[in-house]
Protein backbone atom coordinates (compact mmCIF):
# COMPACT_ATOMS: atom_id res chain seq x y z
CA UNK A 1 0.00 0.00 0.00
CA UNK A 2 2.76 2.54 0.59
CA UNK A 3 3.17 2.98 -3.16
CA UNK A 4 -0.45 4.04 -3.55
CA UNK A 5 -0.10 6.54 -0.76
CA UNK A 6 2.97 8.01 -2.39
CA UNK A 7 1.09 8.31 -5.66
CA UNK A 8 -1.81 10.12 -4.03
CA UNK A 9 0.62 12.45 -2.34
CA UNK A 10 2.32 13.09 -5.67
CA UNK A 11 -1.00 13.87 -7.31
CA UNK A 12 -1.85 16.31 -4.55
CA UNK A 13 1.49 18.06 -4.86
CA UNK A 14 0.92 18.24 -8.60
CA UNK A 15 -2.45 19.89 -8.13
CA UNK A 16 -0.95 22.38 -5.67
CA UNK A 17 1.79 23.19 -8.16
CA UNK A 18 -0.82 23.73 -10.90
CA UNK A 19 -2.80 26.13 -8.75
CA UNK A 20 0.34 28.01 -7.84
CA UNK A 21 1.17 28.20 -11.53
CA UNK A 22 -2.30 29.54 -12.33
CA UNK A 23 -1.94 32.18 -9.60
CA UNK A 24 1.36 33.25 -11.16
CA UNK A 25 -0.07 33.29 -14.67
CA UNK A 26 2.21 30.49 -15.83
CA UNK A 27 1.06 29.43 -19.30
CA UNK A 28 2.40 25.89 -18.84
CA UNK A 29 0.05 25.40 -15.87
CA UNK A 30 -2.85 26.91 -17.80
CA UNK A 31 -2.11 24.57 -20.71
CA UNK A 32 -2.09 21.53 -18.42
CA UNK A 33 -5.46 22.55 -16.99
CA UNK A 34 -6.95 22.88 -20.47
CA UNK A 35 -5.47 19.61 -21.67
CA UNK A 36 -6.64 17.63 -18.66
CA UNK A 37 -10.12 19.03 -18.19
CA UNK A 38 -11.52 20.84 -21.20
CA UNK A 39 -12.83 17.74 -22.97
CA UNK A 40 -14.90 16.85 -19.93
CA UNK A 41 -16.56 20.28 -19.98
CA UNK A 42 -16.95 20.21 -23.75
CA UNK A 43 -18.88 16.94 -23.53
CA UNK A 44 -20.97 18.17 -20.65
CA UNK A 45 -21.99 21.42 -22.37
CA UNK A 46 -22.53 19.87 -25.79
CA UNK A 47 -24.68 17.13 -24.30
CA UNK A 48 -26.79 19.73 -22.59
CA UNK A 49 -27.99 22.04 -25.32
CA UNK A 50 -24.73 23.95 -25.79
CA UNK A 51 -22.19 24.49 -28.55
CA UNK A 52 -18.41 24.22 -28.62
CA UNK A 53 -18.22 28.01 -28.28
CA UNK A 54 -20.38 27.83 -25.16
CA UNK A 55 -18.07 25.22 -23.66
CA UNK A 56 -15.08 27.41 -24.40
CA UNK A 57 -16.63 30.46 -22.74
CA UNK A 58 -17.83 28.53 -19.72
CA UNK A 59 -14.41 26.94 -19.24
CA UNK A 60 -12.70 30.32 -19.55
CA UNK A 61 -15.04 31.71 -16.90
CA UNK A 62 -14.34 28.73 -14.66
CA UNK A 63 -10.58 29.25 -15.02
CA UNK A 64 -10.99 32.84 -13.88
CA UNK A 65 -13.17 31.67 -10.99
CA UNK A 66 -10.53 29.14 -9.99
CA UNK A 67 -7.87 31.83 -10.22
CA UNK A 68 -9.91 34.19 -8.04
CA UNK A 69 -10.54 31.37 -5.59
CA UNK A 70 -6.80 30.79 -5.23
CA UNK A 71 -6.43 34.53 -4.53
CA UNK A 72 -8.95 34.44 -1.68
CA UNK A 73 -7.48 34.77 1.83
CA UNK A 74 -9.53 31.82 2.95
CA UNK A 75 -8.30 29.62 0.12
CA UNK A 76 -8.37 25.87 0.70
CA UNK A 77 -9.21 23.44 -2.05
CA UNK A 78 -11.04 20.59 -0.42
CA UNK A 79 -11.46 18.53 -3.58
CA UNK A 80 -9.68 17.73 -6.82
CA UNK A 81 -9.31 20.49 -9.40
CA UNK A 82 -11.32 18.35 -11.79
CA UNK A 83 -14.27 18.22 -9.41
CA UNK A 84 -14.02 21.92 -8.65
CA UNK A 85 -13.89 22.98 -12.31
CA UNK A 86 -16.77 20.70 -13.17
CA UNK A 87 -18.89 22.06 -10.32
CA UNK A 88 -18.23 25.65 -11.37
CA UNK A 89 -18.97 24.91 -15.02
CA UNK A 90 -22.14 23.04 -14.17
CA UNK A 91 -23.35 25.94 -12.07
CA UNK A 92 -22.49 28.54 -14.72
CA UNK A 93 -24.04 26.50 -17.51
CA UNK A 94 -27.27 25.95 -15.59
CA UNK A 95 -27.45 29.67 -15.01
CA UNK A 96 -26.85 30.35 -18.71
CA UNK A 97 -29.49 27.85 -19.79
CA UNK A 98 -31.89 29.45 -17.41
CA UNK A 99 -31.21 32.90 -18.88
CA UNK A 100 -31.87 31.58 -22.36
CA UNK A 101 -35.12 30.04 -21.16
CA UNK A 102 -33.82 26.62 -22.18
CA UNK A 103 -33.70 25.11 -18.72
CA UNK A 104 -33.81 21.36 -19.01
CA UNK A 105 -33.33 19.12 -16.03
CA UNK A 106 -31.91 16.79 -15.11
CA UNK A 107 -28.63 17.51 -16.88
CA UNK A 108 -27.05 14.50 -18.50
CA UNK A 109 -23.48 13.31 -18.01
CA UNK A 110 -23.03 14.02 -14.34
CA UNK A 111 -19.58 13.94 -12.82
CA UNK A 112 -19.04 14.22 -9.12
CA UNK A 113 -19.71 17.80 -8.06
CA UNK A 114 -19.70 19.92 -4.93
CA UNK A 115 -21.61 23.01 -3.86
CA UNK A 116 -19.90 26.15 -5.10
CA UNK A 117 -22.53 28.76 -4.23
CA UNK A 118 -20.47 30.30 -1.43
CA UNK A 119 -17.34 30.59 -3.54
CA UNK A 120 -19.22 32.05 -6.47
CA UNK A 121 -20.77 34.62 -4.17
CA UNK A 122 -17.31 35.81 -3.14
CA UNK A 123 -16.04 35.66 -6.70
CA UNK A 124 -18.99 37.69 -7.97
CA UNK A 125 -17.83 40.62 -5.84
CA UNK A 126 -14.44 40.40 -7.51
CA UNK A 127 -16.15 40.22 -10.90
CA UNK A 128 -18.00 43.42 -10.06
CA UNK A 129 -14.83 45.24 -8.98
CA UNK A 130 -13.07 44.07 -12.13
CA UNK A 131 -15.92 45.31 -14.31
CA UNK A 132 -15.95 48.71 -12.60
CA UNK A 133 -12.20 49.15 -13.12
CA UNK A 134 -12.53 48.02 -16.72
CA UNK A 135 -15.31 50.49 -17.46
CA UNK A 136 -13.47 53.30 -15.69
CA UNK A 137 -10.26 52.67 -17.64
CA UNK A 138 -12.06 52.37 -20.93
CA UNK A 139 -14.01 55.58 -20.49
CA UNK A 140 -10.80 57.53 -19.80
CA UNK A 141 -9.81 57.80 -23.44
CA UNK A 142 -6.30 58.06 -24.86
CA UNK A 143 -3.54 58.75 -24.02
CA UNK A 144 -4.70 58.55 -20.38
CA UNK A 145 -5.65 54.89 -20.58
CA UNK A 146 -2.37 53.69 -22.08
CA UNK A 147 -0.31 55.98 -19.87
CA UNK A 148 -1.86 54.60 -16.68
CA UNK A 149 -1.76 51.03 -17.94
CA UNK A 150 1.90 51.50 -18.81
CA UNK A 151 2.74 52.79 -15.35
CA UNK A 152 0.49 50.80 -13.03
CA UNK A 153 -0.19 47.58 -14.92
CA UNK A 154 2.96 47.09 -16.96
CA UNK A 155 5.20 48.77 -14.37
CA UNK A 156 7.12 50.88 -16.86
CA UNK A 157 9.29 53.75 -15.63
CA UNK A 158 8.29 57.42 -16.09
CA UNK A 159 11.29 58.04 -18.36
CA UNK A 160 10.37 55.17 -20.65
CA UNK A 161 6.74 56.26 -20.80
CA UNK A 162 7.75 59.86 -21.54
CA UNK A 163 9.69 58.79 -24.63
CA UNK A 164 7.04 56.25 -25.67
CA UNK A 165 4.29 58.86 -25.63
CA UNK A 166 6.48 61.69 -26.93
CA UNK A 167 6.58 63.92 -23.84
CA UNK A 168 9.64 66.15 -23.78
CA UNK A 169 10.61 65.06 -20.28
CA UNK A 170 9.62 62.72 -17.47
CA UNK A 171 8.19 65.54 -15.34
CA UNK A 172 5.62 66.46 -17.97
CA UNK A 173 4.66 62.83 -18.31
CA UNK A 174 4.36 62.59 -14.54
CA UNK A 175 2.08 65.62 -14.46
CA UNK A 176 -0.11 64.14 -17.14
CA UNK A 177 -0.17 60.78 -15.38
CA UNK A 178 -1.27 62.51 -12.17
CA UNK A 179 -4.19 64.23 -13.91
CA UNK A 180 -5.22 60.98 -15.56
CA UNK A 181 -4.98 59.10 -12.27
CA UNK A 182 -7.26 61.61 -10.54
CA UNK A 183 -9.83 61.17 -13.27
CA UNK A 184 -9.60 57.40 -13.07
CA UNK A 185 -9.97 57.36 -9.29
CA UNK A 186 -13.00 59.60 -9.53
CA UNK A 187 -14.61 57.32 -12.11
CA UNK A 188 -13.74 54.22 -10.13
CA UNK A 189 -14.93 55.39 -6.71
CA UNK A 190 -18.15 56.77 -8.17
CA UNK A 191 -19.23 53.15 -8.64
CA UNK A 192 -17.20 51.21 -6.15
CA UNK A 193 -18.69 50.84 -2.67
CA UNK A 194 -16.11 50.41 0.06
CA UNK A 195 -18.73 49.14 2.46
CA UNK A 196 -19.46 46.09 0.35
CA UNK B 1 3.05 69.94 0.02
CA UNK B 2 1.67 70.03 -3.45
CA UNK B 3 -0.94 67.40 -4.31
CA UNK B 4 1.17 65.71 -6.93
CA UNK B 5 4.12 65.40 -4.58
CA UNK B 6 1.89 64.19 -1.79
CA UNK B 7 0.54 61.43 -3.98
CA UNK B 8 4.03 60.45 -5.06
CA UNK B 9 5.05 60.19 -1.42
CA UNK B 10 1.99 58.11 -0.58
CA UNK B 11 2.82 55.74 -3.41
CA UNK B 12 6.42 55.39 -2.21
CA UNK B 13 5.18 54.92 1.34
CA UNK B 14 2.83 52.16 0.27
CA UNK B 15 5.36 50.40 -1.90
CA UNK B 16 8.03 50.53 0.83
CA UNK B 17 10.36 52.78 -1.12
CA UNK B 18 10.76 55.33 1.69
CA UNK B 19 13.76 55.17 4.04
CA UNK B 20 13.06 54.30 7.68
CA UNK B 21 13.45 57.90 8.70
CA UNK B 22 11.12 59.21 5.98
CA UNK B 23 8.66 56.53 6.84
CA UNK B 24 8.62 57.51 10.52
CA UNK B 25 8.12 61.15 9.56
CA UNK B 26 5.24 60.27 7.28
CA UNK B 27 3.62 58.16 10.00
CA UNK B 28 3.62 61.25 12.22
CA UNK B 29 1.98 63.29 9.46
CA UNK B 30 -0.67 60.60 9.03
CA UNK B 31 -1.46 60.66 12.74
CA UNK B 32 -1.81 64.41 12.78
CA UNK B 33 -3.86 64.82 9.65
CA UNK B 34 -7.05 62.80 9.27
CA UNK B 35 -7.30 63.97 5.64
CA UNK B 36 -3.92 62.59 4.69
CA UNK B 37 -4.60 59.41 6.62
CA UNK B 38 -7.78 58.99 4.62
CA UNK B 39 -5.92 59.60 1.36
CA UNK B 40 -3.44 56.84 2.21
CA UNK B 41 -6.18 54.35 3.02
CA UNK B 42 -8.11 55.22 -0.10
CA UNK B 43 -5.08 55.09 -2.34
CA UNK B 44 -4.02 51.73 -0.97
CA UNK B 45 -7.47 50.34 -1.70
CA UNK B 46 -7.30 51.77 -5.20
CA UNK B 47 -3.84 50.39 -5.93
CA UNK B 48 -4.87 46.96 -4.64
CA UNK B 49 -7.81 47.02 -7.02
CA UNK B 50 -5.56 48.04 -9.90
CA UNK B 51 -3.21 45.20 -9.06
CA UNK B 52 -6.03 42.66 -8.88
CA UNK B 53 -7.39 44.00 -12.16
CA UNK B 54 -4.03 43.71 -13.92
CA UNK B 55 -3.34 40.21 -12.68
CA UNK B 56 -6.76 38.89 -13.61
CA UNK B 57 -6.55 40.47 -17.03
CA UNK B 58 -3.24 38.75 -17.63
CA UNK B 59 -4.61 35.39 -16.54
CA UNK B 60 -7.62 35.78 -18.83
CA UNK B 61 -5.30 36.71 -21.68
CA UNK B 62 -3.02 33.73 -21.08
CA UNK B 63 -6.01 31.44 -20.89
CA UNK B 64 -7.34 32.66 -24.25
CA UNK B 65 -3.93 32.42 -25.87
CA UNK B 66 -3.37 28.90 -24.61
CA UNK B 67 -6.80 27.86 -25.81
CA UNK B 68 -6.29 29.33 -29.28
CA UNK B 69 -2.91 27.65 -29.64
CA UNK B 70 -4.23 24.27 -28.55
CA UNK B 71 -7.21 24.67 -30.85
CA UNK B 72 -4.99 25.60 -33.79
CA UNK B 73 -2.79 22.58 -33.07
CA UNK B 74 -5.84 20.39 -33.41
CA UNK B 75 -6.10 19.43 -29.76
CA UNK B 76 -9.90 19.31 -29.96
CA UNK B 77 -10.70 19.53 -33.67
CA UNK B 78 -14.09 21.10 -33.05
CA UNK B 79 -15.01 22.22 -36.54
CA UNK B 80 -17.60 19.90 -37.88
CA UNK B 81 -18.18 19.61 -41.58
CA UNK B 82 -21.41 21.25 -42.67
CA UNK B 83 -24.49 19.11 -43.08
CA UNK B 84 -24.61 16.63 -45.93
CA UNK B 85 -26.78 17.94 -48.73
CA UNK B 86 -30.17 16.34 -49.02
CA UNK B 87 -31.07 14.02 -51.84
CA UNK B 88 -32.91 16.61 -53.86
CA UNK B 89 -30.02 19.01 -53.61
CA UNK B 90 -27.64 16.29 -54.71
CA UNK B 91 -29.85 15.64 -57.68
CA UNK B 92 -29.87 19.33 -58.36
CA UNK B 93 -26.07 19.56 -58.26
CA UNK B 94 -25.83 16.63 -60.60
CA UNK B 95 -28.01 18.25 -63.24
CA UNK B 96 -26.90 21.80 -62.64
CA UNK B 97 -24.42 21.80 -65.49
CA UNK B 98 -26.85 20.38 -68.00
CA UNK B 99 -29.48 22.89 -66.95
CA UNK B 100 -27.04 25.73 -67.28
CA UNK B 101 -26.21 24.70 -70.82
CA UNK B 102 -29.88 24.28 -71.66
CA UNK B 103 -30.66 27.64 -70.18
CA UNK B 104 -27.94 29.38 -72.12
CA UNK B 105 -29.36 27.92 -75.33
CA UNK B 106 -32.61 29.50 -74.37
CA UNK B 107 -30.79 32.76 -74.25
CA UNK B 108 -31.55 33.51 -70.66
CA UNK B 109 -27.99 33.78 -69.54
CA UNK B 110 -27.11 36.00 -72.43
CA UNK B 111 -29.80 38.39 -71.33
CA UNK B 112 -28.79 38.20 -67.73
CA UNK B 113 -25.20 39.13 -68.30
CA UNK B 114 -26.17 42.05 -70.47
CA UNK B 115 -28.62 43.56 -68.01
CA UNK B 116 -26.69 43.80 -64.79
CA UNK B 117 -28.49 46.76 -63.43
CA UNK B 118 -27.11 48.21 -60.27
CA UNK B 119 -29.17 49.68 -57.55
CA UNK B 120 -28.58 53.21 -56.40
CA UNK B 121 -29.17 53.88 -52.78
CA UNK B 122 -31.42 56.77 -51.84
CA UNK B 123 -29.68 57.24 -48.49
CA UNK B 124 -26.17 57.50 -49.91
CA UNK B 125 -25.00 59.76 -52.64
CA UNK B 126 -26.66 57.87 -55.45
CA UNK B 127 -24.69 59.23 -58.35
CA UNK B 128 -21.34 58.26 -56.97
CA UNK B 129 -21.89 55.16 -54.92
CA UNK B 130 -23.16 51.88 -56.18
CA UNK B 131 -24.46 49.44 -53.72
CA UNK B 132 -23.48 45.96 -54.58
CA UNK B 133 -26.71 44.06 -54.25
CA UNK B 134 -27.78 41.98 -57.15
CA UNK B 135 -30.42 43.44 -59.37
CA UNK B 136 -33.89 42.00 -59.29
CA UNK B 137 -33.96 40.94 -62.90
CA UNK B 138 -30.86 38.89 -62.59
CA UNK B 139 -32.23 36.83 -59.78
CA UNK B 140 -35.69 36.58 -61.24
CA UNK B 141 -34.60 35.44 -64.65
CA UNK B 142 -32.23 32.98 -63.13
CA UNK B 143 -34.97 31.52 -61.03
CA UNK B 144 -37.37 31.23 -63.93
CA UNK B 145 -34.74 29.61 -66.08
CA UNK B 146 -33.93 27.02 -63.51
CA UNK B 147 -37.44 26.80 -62.14
CA UNK B 148 -39.31 25.33 -65.07
CA UNK B 149 -36.50 23.08 -66.08
CA UNK B 150 -36.31 21.20 -62.85
CA UNK B 151 -39.43 21.18 -60.77
CA UNK B 152 -38.01 18.82 -58.17
CA UNK B 153 -35.97 21.62 -56.64
CA UNK B 154 -38.65 23.25 -54.59
CA UNK B 155 -37.76 26.76 -53.62
CA UNK B 156 -38.55 28.01 -50.16
CA UNK B 157 -39.59 31.35 -51.51
CA UNK B 158 -43.37 31.46 -51.02
CA UNK B 159 -45.53 31.15 -54.11
CA UNK B 160 -46.46 34.49 -55.68
CA UNK B 161 -43.62 36.16 -53.83
CA UNK B 162 -41.43 38.46 -55.87
CA UNK B 163 -37.69 38.45 -55.40
CA UNK B 164 -36.60 42.00 -54.78
CA UNK B 165 -32.94 42.01 -53.90
CA UNK B 166 -30.02 39.86 -52.91
CA UNK B 167 -26.42 39.76 -51.72
CA UNK B 168 -24.12 37.90 -49.37
CA UNK B 169 -24.05 37.23 -45.65
CA UNK B 170 -22.16 35.27 -42.99
CA UNK B 171 -22.76 33.61 -39.64
CA UNK B 172 -21.92 35.43 -36.40
CA UNK B 173 -23.49 32.96 -34.01
CA UNK B 174 -23.78 29.20 -34.38
CA UNK B 175 -27.49 29.44 -33.53
CA UNK B 176 -27.99 30.74 -37.08
CA UNK B 177 -27.59 34.51 -36.83
CA UNK B 178 -26.38 36.06 -40.07
CA UNK B 179 -25.10 39.54 -40.78
CA UNK B 180 -25.72 41.16 -44.15
CA UNK B 181 -26.27 44.69 -45.48
CA UNK B 182 -29.54 46.47 -44.77
CA UNK B 183 -29.83 47.37 -48.46
CA UNK B 184 -29.65 43.69 -49.40
CA UNK B 185 -33.00 43.22 -47.65
CA UNK B 186 -35.36 45.41 -49.60
CA UNK B 187 -38.27 43.00 -49.23
CA UNK B 188 -40.21 41.81 -46.20
CA UNK B 189 -39.04 38.22 -46.19
CA UNK B 190 -35.75 36.47 -46.75
CA UNK B 191 -34.17 33.13 -47.53
CA UNK B 192 -30.51 32.22 -47.39
CA UNK B 193 -28.63 29.68 -49.48
CA UNK B 194 -25.53 27.94 -48.19
CA UNK B 195 -22.46 27.22 -50.28
CA UNK B 196 -23.85 23.79 -51.16
CA UNK B 197 -26.95 25.33 -52.72
CA UNK B 198 -29.35 24.42 -49.94
CA UNK B 199 -32.10 26.98 -49.32
CA UNK B 200 -33.04 27.84 -45.73
CA UNK B 201 -35.82 30.00 -44.35
CA UNK B 202 -34.74 33.08 -42.44
CA UNK B 203 -36.38 35.92 -40.57
CA UNK B 204 -35.24 39.51 -40.52
CA UNK B 205 -34.46 40.37 -36.91
CA UNK B 206 -33.00 43.82 -37.21
CA UNK B 207 -32.10 46.31 -39.90
CA UNK B 208 -30.21 49.56 -39.56
CA UNK B 209 -30.17 51.69 -42.69
CA UNK B 210 -27.73 54.24 -41.24
CA UNK B 211 -24.80 51.89 -40.93
CA UNK B 212 -26.20 49.54 -43.59
CA UNK B 213 -26.19 46.40 -41.48
CA UNK B 214 -28.93 43.88 -40.88
CA UNK B 215 -29.33 40.75 -38.81
CA UNK B 216 -31.10 37.60 -39.98
CA UNK B 217 -31.83 34.37 -38.20
CA UNK B 218 -32.07 31.04 -39.95
CA UNK B 219 -35.26 29.37 -38.85
CA UNK B 220 -35.35 26.10 -40.64
CA UNK B 221 -35.36 22.52 -39.44
CA UNK B 222 -32.82 21.65 -42.13
CA UNK B 223 -30.26 23.99 -40.58
CA UNK B 224 -27.39 22.11 -38.96
CA UNK B 225 -25.67 24.18 -36.28
CA UNK B 226 -21.89 24.18 -36.65
CA UNK B 227 -19.95 23.65 -33.43
CA UNK B 228 -17.98 26.82 -33.73
CA UNK B 229 -17.30 29.73 -36.04
CA UNK B 230 -13.67 29.97 -37.16
CA UNK B 231 -13.32 33.77 -37.26
CA UNK B 232 -13.28 36.35 -34.47
CA UNK B 233 -15.12 39.65 -34.95
CA UNK B 234 -12.34 42.24 -34.61
CA UNK B 235 -13.01 44.80 -31.89
CA UNK B 236 -10.26 47.21 -32.88
CA UNK B 237 -9.65 49.34 -35.96
CA UNK B 238 -7.46 47.67 -38.58
CA UNK B 239 -4.24 49.06 -40.00
CA UNK B 240 -3.75 50.85 -43.26
CA UNK B 241 -2.36 48.61 -45.98
CA UNK B 242 -3.44 45.43 -44.25
CA UNK B 243 -3.93 42.55 -46.64
CA UNK B 244 -7.57 41.48 -46.82
CA UNK B 245 -9.74 38.94 -48.55
CA UNK B 246 -13.42 38.27 -48.98
CA UNK B 247 -15.83 35.50 -49.89
CA UNK B 248 -19.22 36.23 -51.40
CA UNK B 249 -21.86 35.30 -53.93
CA UNK B 250 -21.61 37.96 -56.63
CA UNK B 251 -22.70 35.68 -59.44
CA UNK B 252 -26.16 34.50 -60.21
CA UNK B 253 -25.17 30.84 -60.34
CA UNK B 254 -24.72 30.84 -56.58
CA UNK B 255 -21.07 29.88 -56.70
CA UNK B 256 -18.90 31.34 -54.00
CA UNK B 257 -16.20 33.74 -55.21
CA UNK B 258 -12.94 34.66 -53.52
CA UNK B 259 -11.40 38.15 -53.78
CA UNK B 260 -8.19 39.63 -52.43
CA UNK B 261 -7.06 43.20 -51.79
CA UNK B 262 -5.88 45.61 -49.16
CA UNK B 263 -7.22 48.20 -46.78
CA UNK B 264 -6.67 51.55 -48.49
CA UNK B 265 -8.11 54.01 -45.94
CA UNK B 266 -9.29 53.84 -42.37
CA UNK B 267 -12.35 55.91 -43.21
CA UNK B 268 -15.00 55.38 -45.83
CA UNK B 269 -16.80 57.61 -48.32
CA UNK B 270 -16.22 61.29 -47.53
CA UNK B 271 -14.46 60.51 -44.27
CA UNK B 272 -17.18 58.28 -42.85
CA UNK B 273 -15.58 56.88 -39.69
CA UNK B 274 -17.86 53.85 -39.49
CA UNK B 275 -16.39 52.28 -42.61
CA UNK B 276 -13.11 51.48 -44.39
CA UNK B 277 -12.08 52.10 -47.94
CA UNK B 278 -10.78 48.93 -49.50
CA UNK B 279 -9.11 48.02 -52.75
CA UNK B 280 -10.79 44.91 -54.04
CA UNK B 281 -12.63 44.04 -57.18
CA UNK B 282 -16.15 44.17 -55.85
CA UNK B 283 -19.06 43.08 -57.98
CA UNK B 284 -22.78 43.34 -57.38
CA UNK B 285 -23.79 40.62 -54.95
CA UNK B 286 -20.70 41.16 -52.83
CA UNK B 287 -22.89 43.39 -50.66
CA UNK B 288 -22.89 41.91 -47.16
CA UNK B 289 -19.79 39.77 -47.78
CA UNK B 290 -17.25 39.65 -44.95
CA UNK B 291 -13.73 41.08 -45.12
CA UNK B 292 -11.04 39.07 -43.34
CA UNK B 293 -7.47 40.03 -42.49
CA UNK B 294 -4.51 37.67 -42.77
CA UNK B 295 -5.01 36.52 -39.17
CA UNK B 296 -8.41 35.26 -40.21
CA UNK B 297 -10.21 37.91 -38.16
CA UNK B 298 -13.37 39.43 -39.55
CA UNK B 299 -12.72 43.17 -39.90
CA UNK B 300 -15.63 44.46 -41.98
CA UNK B 301 -18.62 43.96 -44.25
CA UNK B 302 -18.57 45.04 -47.91
CA UNK B 303 -21.30 47.54 -48.60
CA UNK B 304 -20.79 49.70 -51.67
CA UNK B 305 -18.31 50.88 -54.26
CA UNK B 306 -17.41 54.13 -55.91
CA UNK B 307 -18.89 54.49 -59.34
CA UNK B 308 -15.98 55.89 -61.24
CA UNK B 309 -13.01 54.34 -59.51
CA UNK B 310 -12.75 50.69 -60.42
CA UNK B 311 -11.69 48.46 -57.54
CA UNK B 312 -12.45 51.02 -54.83
CA UNK B 313 -15.09 49.74 -52.42
CA UNK B 314 -16.27 50.49 -48.91
CA UNK B 315 -16.75 48.16 -46.00
CA UNK B 316 -18.63 48.75 -42.77
CA UNK B 317 -16.24 48.26 -39.83
CA UNK B 318 -16.59 45.14 -37.69
CA UNK B 319 -17.05 47.33 -34.61
CA UNK B 320 -20.44 48.30 -36.05
CA UNK B 321 -21.49 44.63 -35.86
CA UNK B 322 -20.86 44.79 -32.14
CA UNK B 323 -23.03 47.93 -32.03
CA UNK B 324 -25.82 46.08 -33.81
CA UNK B 325 -25.66 43.25 -31.27
CA UNK B 326 -25.73 45.77 -28.44
CA UNK B 327 -28.61 47.65 -30.01
CA UNK B 328 -30.79 44.53 -29.74
CA UNK B 329 -30.93 45.03 -25.98
CA UNK B 330 -32.65 48.39 -26.40
CA UNK B 331 -35.61 47.05 -28.31
CA UNK B 332 -38.57 45.39 -26.61
CA UNK B 333 -38.95 42.86 -29.44
CA UNK B 334 -35.30 41.82 -29.55
CA UNK B 335 -34.08 42.40 -26.01
CA UNK B 336 -34.07 38.70 -25.05
CA UNK B 337 -31.89 37.62 -27.94
CA UNK B 338 -28.49 36.47 -26.76
CA UNK B 339 -25.79 36.58 -29.40
CA UNK B 340 -22.36 35.20 -28.65
CA UNK B 341 -19.91 36.69 -31.10
CA UNK B 342 -17.08 34.34 -32.03
CA UNK B 343 -13.84 35.29 -30.30
CA UNK B 344 -11.23 33.03 -31.81
CA UNK B 345 -9.85 32.73 -35.31
CA UNK B 346 -8.28 29.55 -36.55
CA UNK B 347 -5.12 30.69 -38.26
CA UNK B 348 -2.98 27.63 -38.54
CA UNK B 349 -3.98 26.82 -42.10
CA UNK B 350 -2.98 27.67 -45.60
CA UNK B 351 -5.34 29.93 -47.52
CA UNK B 352 -6.81 27.11 -49.58
CA UNK B 353 -7.96 24.98 -46.68
CA UNK B 354 -8.93 28.13 -44.78
CA UNK B 355 -11.32 29.09 -47.61
CA UNK B 356 -12.61 25.57 -47.77
CA UNK B 357 -13.56 25.85 -44.14
CA UNK B 358 -14.82 29.44 -44.26
CA UNK B 359 -17.27 28.83 -47.07
CA UNK B 360 -19.36 26.68 -44.74
CA UNK B 361 -20.22 29.87 -42.86
CA UNK B 362 -21.10 32.03 -45.88
CA UNK B 363 -24.59 32.45 -47.27
CA UNK B 364 -26.20 33.95 -50.31
CA UNK B 365 -29.10 36.12 -49.15
CA UNK B 366 -32.30 36.82 -51.07
CA UNK B 367 -35.14 39.05 -50.12
CA UNK B 368 -38.71 38.93 -51.41
CA UNK B 369 -42.08 40.57 -51.01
Amino acid sequence: MPEIRINTLKAELNEQALLKGLAQNDSKAVETLYKSHFTMIQHFVENNNGSFDDARDIFQEAMIALYEKVQLDSFVLTCQIKTYLFSICKHLWLKRLHQMGKYSSPLSGQEESISVENDLGLIEKKDAAFAIMDRALNSLGEPCKSLLEGYYLNKKGMQELASQFGYTNADNAKNQKYKCLMRLKKLFFAQYNIGD
Amino acid sequence: MEDIQLLETIEKYLSGELSDQERAQFDVIRQKSADIDQMVVEHKLFLDQMEAYAKRKNVAHTSQQVFSTLLANGEWAPIEAAAEPTKIIQLWSKYKKIIAIAASFGGFFAIITSIIVMYLSPSLNGSQLLQLSKAVEVIKKNQQAQGHLLNEVKTKVPENAKLISGGSGFLIDTKGYIITNAHVLKGNGAIVINSKGQELNATIIYSDITNDLALLKIEDKDYKQPKTIPYAIRRKISDLGEEIFTLGFPRNDNDIVYGKGYLSAQTGYEGDSSSYQIQISANPGYSGAPIFNSNGELIGVISSRQKLAEGVAFAVKSTEIIDVVNALKGNERTKDIIIKLPKYSSTNRNRKSQLDNLKNFMYSVRSFN
